[in-house]
């Protein structure tokens, strides 16, 4: 067993772990993190996506005991103030159906518009062709993001122009 | 448990340590995982020990030295998608880059990972090839390079020796134009059924390889010959050009698609490609980035 520390959602956590354990498997069995779900289990799905340093992977292909020093970012960590922009926007287009792939698409969309605020289409369809959903067709999902992009962007050029 | 095979993981910090702890029995490298810890969670492969590469500087970085790009092992397709000096001298790289599998996985997966899984269908193998790069492999006794035509052998395996650490790749820079086309079953993340990368330089200079059409990438030379010289092929050569790839590739059957679908499919693929780079080479086409099979040919 190794022993690992890491920033979980902004607090430090120290764990035990084997080697062999992903970080999906220690997020989910060992620290009461619920809402990366193990789809495929080999990278193809994203519906067990997490922020690492700010970046979107996969945690079912990330050892845990390689994300020691670095920061880890879940669902659990995005609502903690508060459901965001996104997030509103997402329950108020009843956007989801099941929610499975739900906490994957939120972070890869969110990890979307803190690196590029203004994403096109293309650009939105690319970021989230690697999370699957079953159940929406993709529409809804592509629509509110880019419906969110816009309104941040309209709201920011608001506020620089009153300031 | 996801993984049941037990194994140890040690994250070496210079490179020297990872030498001597590669050259331990069932020792094997750790990059980004993506192929890897895929491969311990199906129990097709069990080391004994992964050796944590990720700390090593000597396996970072993007720079132009001596005329070559050099790109570090453990660059990530990300970061190569985003390099202004891989957009600029090797073009061809980033437009494969792009179609790698999804960003979830591009922002983990590295190049050397990439070509060290060796699987036929690896998206990095047909630029690589196109740009002659040579793999710099670090080993007790120093560096070692070997021209990416002589290093693979089959399908996962490679010209690298147990022991040896693949730490770099250069490519030789200079001005072309190159076009990567991907055939994949629907639009967004999928392995290749079939790939194509051309280069051409000023003066006619061709270079065309194709990916998971055989054992492993490989270059057309058949193609490269009936080109040389030739700055925007008509309509006669690129069905020359078709038939040629046709030849000298050996598709199988698999789940992604059957022989026979690749191999008309290459043709197809050859002649967008070549279309593209001429394109391309004549300051016209599409900017770099785009799915040439939905733009050239259009």
């Amino acid at each position: 067993m190794k022993h690992i520390t890491f920033q979980l959602n902004g607090s430090a956590r120290s764990v035990w772990v084997g080697p062999n354990e992903t970080l999906l498997d220690v997020l989910r069995g060992k620290l009461g993190i619920k809402t990366p779900k193990e789809g495929c289990g080999r990278g193809d799905c994203g519906a067990c996506t997490v922020l690492l340093d700010g970046k979107a992977v996969r945690s079912c292909l990330i050892l845990a005991v390689e994300v020691e020093g670095q920061s880890v970012t879940t669902l659990e960590g995005v609502g903690q103030k508060g459901p965001t922009a996104l997030q509103k926007a997402f329950i108020e287009n009843n956007v989801f159906q099941c929610g499975f792939c739900a906490p994957g698409v939120i972070l890869a969309a969110s990890a979307l518009l803190a690196e590029n605020p203004k994403p096109s289409e293309a650009e939105v369809r690319e970021a989230l062709a690697g999370n699957l959903c079953r159940c929406t067709g993709y529409e809804p999902i592509v629509k509110t993001v880019l419906a969110v992009a816009k309104k941040t962007a309209r709201q920011s050029t608001s506020r620089r122009v009153r300031s | 448990m996801s993984i049941a095979h037990e194994f140890d993981y040690v994250k070496a910090r210079t490179i020297k340590e990872a030498l001597q702890l590669l050259a331990q029995p069932g020792a094997v490298p750790l990059a980004g995982g993506t192929d890897l810890v895929a491969w311990l969670r199906d129990g097709a492969v069990s080391p004994a020990c992964l050796v944590d590469i990720k700390a090593l500087r000597e396996l970072r970085g993007l720079r132009v030295q001596k005329g070559q790009l050099w790109i570090g092992a453990n660059t990530t397709f990300a970061e190569i998608i985003e390099s202004p000096l891989v957009q600029k001298h090797a073009p061809l790289l980033m437009e494969a880059a792009g179609m790698v599998a999804s960003v979830g996985i591009r922002n983990r997966a590295t190049i050397g990972g990439n070509i060290c899984s060796a699987v036929p269908c690896c998206d990095s193998g047909p630029p690589l090839l196109v740009y002659d790069a040579s793999v710099h492999v670090a080993t007790a006794r120093g560096v070692r390079k070997i021209p990416m035509k002589k290093w693979f052998l089959g399908p996962r395996h490679t010209a690298l020796a147990k022991g040896g650490l693949v730490a770099g790749f250069s490519l030789p820079i200079g001005k072309h134009a190159g076009a990567f086309a991907k055939l994949k079953r629907y639009r967004g993340e999928d392995l290749a059924q079939a790939s194509v990368a051309v280069r051409v330089a000023a003066g006619g200079e061709w270079r065309v390889a194709y990916g998971s059409v055989a054992p492993r990438p490989l270059r057309g030379p058949k193609v490269e010959r009936l080109l040389k010289g030739v700055k925007s092929p008509d309509d006669a050569l690129l069905t020359k050009a078709a038939a040629l790839a046709e030849s000298e590739i050996a598709p199988i059957t698999d789940i992604r698609s059957s022989a026979i679908y690749r191999r008309l499919m290459v043709g197809v693929m050859v002649k967008r490609a070549i279309q593209m780079a001429a394109a391309r080479l004549g300051g016209q086409g599409a900017a770099y980035g785009v799915h040439v099979l939905e733009e050239a040919g259009s």
